[in-house]
This record gives C-alpha cells, structure tokens and sequence, in this order.
C-alpha cells in the first residue's frame, strides 16, 4: 500500500469509529471514578466488552486472537476519537500494554488462543507479580521460588507492589526454578490463577489513603506446566521483553494501550481549570506555569513519537523507551508541582465539605511514585546510559556468581 | 509520526556538513572573530549554491528545495549550529521567505534572484531597544507623506543590520503593522555596530531619521502585516531552534567522547555513575529538543492552524534546555571548559544568544498561555456572575 492509500484507509477507518462509538460509547461522565476507586475494574469490564463486541478492542493485536490485526496510525487516530467517551482505561497497563502484549510475543501458541481473546473482550484483568519485598530494581535477584513437581512447580514466595491484584484474575509471575546458575539463568515466568488455595492478596495502604498496592503470599500454590511462558529457567529474555513494554506502555510509545490518558496524572485541561477556578488566569506567574504544563505535554508526545519511530526503524536500540519512561516520570512530578503551586494553600487545608485541594495535595503526597512504579528513575538512567549511550556497565558482586552463592537479602518476617 | 529523512535530504545533509567542515572549521569561527563582518561574502556566495539560501523561495521565482521547503532548511540551520558557523543565515532566509509571499512582480525581480544566489545580504529589522519585538508593541513608525512613506524610529538588535544590503523595516501604522524593503545606503538611515555574545554573528543599531521611502517599497499591504509578521518570526524561530539544537547536539557527541578519553581515580569518567545519570538526563532532553523542533518545523510548513503555539513550545523548551545541556557538558570537562581554549563556549555562545532572541522562553510561555485559553475575561465574567 502506497503511503496516501494508508492515510485514506485510516480516515476511513476514524469515521467508521467515530459512528460506531455515538453509538454505542457511553459519554465521558462528569464525575468519573478516582483513580483508586475499586469500582472502576468490573466497570471497566463492562465497557471493554462492548469495544470488543463492536470490533474495537486491541486493534493492535492480530486477528487470531481477538484484536483487529490494525496498524498504529489506526490506534493513534481512534485514541483521537475516543477522547469525550467512558473508556476502560484501567485495563491499559498492565493487562494489554504489557502483560498482553508479553504473551503475544512469548507464549505458546496455546495460551495465545486460550488468554488473549479473553484479555481483549474483558472478561479476565490481570496483574504483574514481579518486585518482592527483598528487592525490585534488581529483578533478577527474585528468590519466590517455583520447584518441579511431576507435571507441575510447586509455587511458594511473595511479591509486592502489584498494582490491582486483588481484582485480577491471572498474573503473571517472576520466579526462581533453579539456583545453581547465575541469577539471570534461574528465572521462569509463570501464569497464576489468581484465585485458588494458597493464593493470599493483602491490600497495602498507600501515603495518599488508596489501596491500590497489593502484596500476595504463595503457599505451595501448584501451577501445571503448560502455564511457563517461554522456556523454564531461561525466562529472563521473557522478562525483558514484558519490561521493555511496561517502559512502552509508561512512557507512551505502546501501540497495545487504546485511548487518551494513556500516560501523565492528569487531563488536559486540568491546570487551566485550576488558574481559573483560583481566579488567576490573569496572574503572570501562574500563566507561566499553566503554560509550562502545556509545554511537557506537549514535548513529551512529540519526543514519544520521535523516540518510537527511531526504535521501529532500528535507529535507537529498543530499550531506548527508557528515555520515555525517564521523560513520563520527570515530567508527571514537575506537573505535580506545578498544581500545588497554582492551588497554593488550598492543598494543605480545605472545607471538609470542598475536598476539592484534597485531590491535588494527596496527589502531591504520593509523587514519587512516579518515579518509582514500572522501575525507578534511577534504573532508567543506568539503562539509558549503559544501553542507548554503551557507557560503562555498573560494577556488580554477583556476575558469573551462581545464585545460591550471591549475598542477598532475606525475607522479612511476618 | 516518521521522523526518517529522505536520501536527499541526508545527502544535503552530509554536503552541507563536509563544505562547513572543509571551510569554516571552529579554527576559522576563531579567527573570523576580530573580522569586521564576522564572514566573508565570496564564501557565503558559494553556499548560496549549496541551497543555503534558496529553500523558502518558490521554484518559479528562482528557488527551491528538495520539496520539504523549511523542513529540508533546517536541516541547513542544524549543521550551522554544529560548527557555530557565521553567515546571515537566519535574516537572509526570514526575508527571502517574506518578499516571495508577499511581494509584487518588480519586489521580487528586484530582490528575490540576487538573495538567492547569494549576491546581496538582507536583514529583518523587527526588534526595538528594550527588548520589544511583539508586532503590537512595535513603535518605528511609518507615516505617509504623498506618495511616500516617513520612517522615524530605532531598530536594535539587527542581525546583519550593517552587512546587509537590503533591509525589511517592520513598521507600525495607525491602521496596524507595515513593512518596508529600504535600502541599506538610504538617506536619513545610521548603523551603528553592537556588541554580543556570538564572535562571528553581527548586530547593529539601525536609527532611522527621517528615512523616506517611495510607496512602492511596501511589502504587502498598508497595516495588514501583521499574520505576514508571525510567520517570518516562526521561520526565524523555527532555523533558531534548529541551529541551537545542532550545538547541543555536537557538544554532546564530543563531550560524550571525551568521558571515555579522561581518566580520574584509575576509572574512565564515563564509568562513574553519578555521571552517567546525568548523560542519561542529557539524552532524555536532547531528543526531546529535536522532536519539538522538527514536529513545530512540520507544522509551519504546512501553515498548522496550532503552528504558533508549537513554535512557541519548541522555543521555550529548546530555550531553556539546550543551553541546560551545554552547561552541563561544560561541567564534564571540568576547568578546560571555562577557557577561552576550549571549543565549548563558541556552541554556548550562540545558543545563549538564540535562547534570548526572538523572545525568551518566558515570554514564548505567556504567548501559549494566551493561546491555549487562559483568557482573564473568562475571571471576569465569573467575577460579573457572582
């Protein structure tokens, strides 16, 4: 196809969305759900299913599986048309844009056929089981550990810091299978059921008053055979494939996500509502500010698409999506900033009947976790440094070490 | 989006860098320094052969590109950024662009061949003492007298202001902004040469006293300049962004280098983590000035209804960031990098230069707010409804 027969085959596609979704799309609702509020999954299930059923779930994804075997223009054009409607949002990360996205490329062709369609109607959410209370960063010190058991592992450990597992169905695990190689040659992936003996999720009490952080506990859980991604003890390769999407889907340079919000702590308009609902659209200073806000949106979708189009060509070396993911986190925390500074006292005391402060100041408590979920900001500079500028790899004690010999921590105490 | 280029315009790329690199090395940027002009004109003229100066000038009026128009123009203005090279690159561009757009059959037979060819040099004079180059706050005026214009005013900083052999004069009018080609040796008209950052780049103060003009040196119509205006000075921003982002680019290139050349405490600097972060936050920002200079760049060559507010986002984010980077490339190579010896400051010298003209990163900010609707009626209607 020449280059003007996809632009055509595009817009063709943008008015055959646009009818479908007056159509069907409920409307963005005026008082959407918070950002923590548990009622959003099964809502989000809900609306999922009605994209599916029309032909408008995981465009992306190719035919066999339940998507729509569609190119990214056509998923860039739909998030520009879906932008007034209720979307199901909080299946983007990680269900599709990396878990999804993980299986398409590492799973067998069974559980390809068997997960994918149901990941793309809505029907099961999942959640990423991988940073464990001895450590995240370094991912591949993880001692949850799978142990071969006739046609099945026998799975016990715990992991922490997922986010909604208590509403998932299925996650996708991390675990040690063998702990005489080196600590990146012992690691499996592993699918869980969620629900069954042995599997305990604990909510965890976030700074902001959310629960959305889970930890999970697995005790002599069984997981058959058939549910290991990729080869067993050689799943590392797995696991960098699902972080590179995760720094795709956190830094926006996902074709798997559908539907703006995609990235960022805030709406569009948010800091221009918030200057003139503060009386001071006329403030030199806040004008400033306002439009500094616009400013890293708007560079951080132009540096998205430069940045994903030099990794598609092979200009830039995959994991060079840690730049975006840096950019996200940098950038969400200065705009963070800047809402407190354009609210000013309202976000440290309020009206209890005008919570209204309470939203930004709460948001403000818990900024850091932007630099911190989908692997911190540290660990995107070392990558950035040592992949995409080939500077010097970081000295490590346990290179070349078998596991069982590398000093590590140990599991807190209950 | 794709950001690839085309053969033709990597090969553009690839002459232009080979001829600057050939001709203007930073040893020659030095020595041009205590030149009066700061380049010399048979070089530019050979340059002008190159497309330098012809990018933005329609076809059948004797220019050309490689189809790209500004797009492929920039990609000029980065390699000029990468050697800090000399030469009227930006006004010549500015005011080719805008005689072609808006001048007459004898402007253009006048003007346009010789600019294009790189005979004669041209200046925009659009800034006014104190900083002022908004089209609204502009005061040079312009007053009709007969047939003729009156041009009474100051014009300062000119870029090329008394190299140049032809002038654009914007002007204020009381029906609006008006503009004005006005020859360099025109009675009344006193250059005086400033002073500034860039060692090769020239600027003067341009007083006009009196200066009369026949009604046939209007460009475009009488007070209807200004749309004329803004896009001359998204052009002018978009080769300014440009030309920064090649310095950044370059210094980072070598300052990346030296990092795996310089050795402290037995290790490679570039070893040492707490720098590597900050190559790391250098990365991240240097792909964040070329993508808002090359997505602001599309936007204005293809006249974007949101092309200002793109020019102005990339000037504020390349303002304040490129020279970010450059500083602390500075920072890497330790004290060399605040000698006169040291190449550095020829890059931060005109990126610093740039970042302050055609506005600041803070005045590019307010000219968003106002666009993105932060409108004070909108308070004051709230404040009326109470």
């Amino acid at each position: 196809m020449t280059e003007s027969e996809t632009n055509s085959e595009v817009e063709r596609f943008r008015l055959r969305a646009r009818a479908w979704l007056a159509e069907n799309m409920p409307p963005e609702p005026e008082e959407g759900f918070g950002l923590h509020d548990a009622a959003r999954w099964p809502r989000a299930r809900e609306l999922q299913r009605i994209l599916f059923d029309g032909g408008y779930a995981g465009l992306c994804f190719p035919k066999e599986y339940g998507g729509q075997g569609l190119s990214l223009a056509h998923q860039h054009a739909f998030d520009e048309e879906v932008v007034d409607y209720e979307m199901p949002l909080t299946l983007n990360v990680p269900t599709f844009g990396i878990i999804a996205a993980t299986l398409l490329d590492f799973g067998s062709e069974a559980q390809k056929k068997r997960y994918l369609p149901k990941i793309l109607s809505g029907e099961e959410v999942w959640v990423q089981l991988l940073s464990e209370p001895t450590g995240g960063s370094d991912l591949a010190s993880v001692i949850t550990r799978a142990t071969p058991d006739g046609d099945a592992f026998i799975l016990s450990g715990s992991k922490v810091w997922s986010s909604g597992a208590y509403a998932a169905d299925y996650g996708i695990c991390v675990v040690r299978t063998n702990w005489d190689l080196h600590k990146h040659d012992g690691i499996s992936v592993l699918i869980v059921k969620m629900d069954q003996p042995g599997v305990t999720v604990e909510r965890i009490r976030g700074v902001a008053g959310d629960d959305e952080f889970c930890q999970e506990f697995f005790d002599d859980v069984r997981i058959p055979r058939e549910n290991v991604v990729g080869p067993i003890d050689g799943g590392w390769t797995v696991v960098r494939g699902l972080l590179g999407h995760e720094r795709n889907a956190m830094g926006g340079a996902s074709p798997y996500v559908s539907g703006e919000g995609r990235v960022g702590p805030s709406r569009e308009d948010e800091m221009l509502n918030l200057a003139q609902k503060q009386g001071l659209a006329g403030d030199d200073r806040v004008r400033q500010l306002v439009a500094e806000d616009y400013i890293l949106r708007t560079v951080q979708d132009q540096t998205s698409a430069r940045v994903t189009g030099a990794m598609t060509r092979g200009e830039l070396v995959p994991t060079a999506g840690a730049i975006l993911r840096l950019m996200g986190a940098r950038h969400a925390v200065r705009r963070f900033d800047i809402a407190m500074e354009i609210l000013g006292s309202g976000t440290g005391v309020w009206h209890t009947d005008d919570p209204s402060g309470s939203v930004v100041g709460d948001r403000y408590l818990a900024r850091q976790g932007s630099e911190l979920g989908g692997g911190s900001t540290e660990i995107q500079r070392n990558i950035i440094s040592e992949r995409v500028l080939e500077m010097p790899r970081e000295p490590a004690a346990d290179r070349g070490v078998p596991f069982n010999q590398v000093r590590r921590n140990t599991m807190p105490t209950q | 989006m794709d950001n690839g280029y085309s053969d033709d315009q990597n090969f553009l790329r690839d002459t232009t860098r080979k001829f600057l690199e050939a001709e203007v090395p930073l040893t020659t940027v030095r020595d041009l320094a205590e030149s009066q002009d700061g380049f010399d004109r048979g070089w530019w003229k050979r340059g002008a052969e190159l497309g330098w100066t012809s990018m933005l000038v329609p076809e059948e009026l004797g220019g050309g590109s490689l189809g790209g128009g500004l797009i492929d123009l920039i990609i000029i203005a980065e390699e000029f950024g990468r050697l800090a090279t000399p030469g009227p690159l930006v006004p010549t561009n500015v005011v080719a662009a805008a005689v072609a757009a808006s001048g007459t059959k004898a402007q253009h037979d006048a003007l346009l061949e010789d600019l294009v060819e790189g005979n004669r040099i041209a200046a925009w004079a659009l800034f006014e003492p104190g900083g002022v180059w908004r089209v609204e706050d502009l005061t040079l005026s312009a007053e009709r007298r007969g047939d003729d214009f009156v041009l009474r005013g100051v014009k300062s900083p000119v870029e090329a202001g008394a190299q140049a052999d032809q002038l654009l004069v914007t002007a204020q009018t009381d029906q609006g902004p008006t503009q004005f080609i006005v020859p360099a040796n025109a009675a009344g008209l006193h250059r005086t040469p400033m002073s500034g950052l860039d060692l090769v780049r020239r600027f003067a103060e341009l007083r006009f006293d009196e200066v009369v003009v026949p009604g046939s040196a209007m460009l475009g119509d009488f007070g209807q300049a200004g749309s004329a205006v803004e896009r001359q000075l998204q052009i002018a921003l978009m080769l300014q962004c440009a030309e920064t982002v090649g310095a950044v680019d370059r210094l980072f290139e070598t300052t990346l280098e030296y990092m795996f050349d310089r050795f402290s405490f037995g290790r490679p600097l570039a070893s040492y983590q707490a720098l590597k972060h900050r190559f790391a936050d250098m990365k991240m920002w240097l792909e964040a000035i070329h993508a808002t200079t090359d997505a602001a760049t599309r936007a204005v060559e293809l006249r974007d209804d949101g092309a200002a507010v793109l020019v102005s986002t990339a000037k504020s984010y390349v303002g304040d960031h490129g020279v970010q980077i450059l500083q602390e490339c500075i920072q890497m190579h330790g004290g060399m990098g605040v000698t006169y010896e040291h190449d550095a400051h020829l890059y931060l010298r005109r990126a610093t230069q740039n970042r302050v003209l055609y506005g600041t990163p803070n005045e590019h900010r307010e000219r968003i707010a106002a666009r993105i609707g932060l409108d004070v009626a909108t308070d004051l209607d709230r404040e009326v409804a109470k």
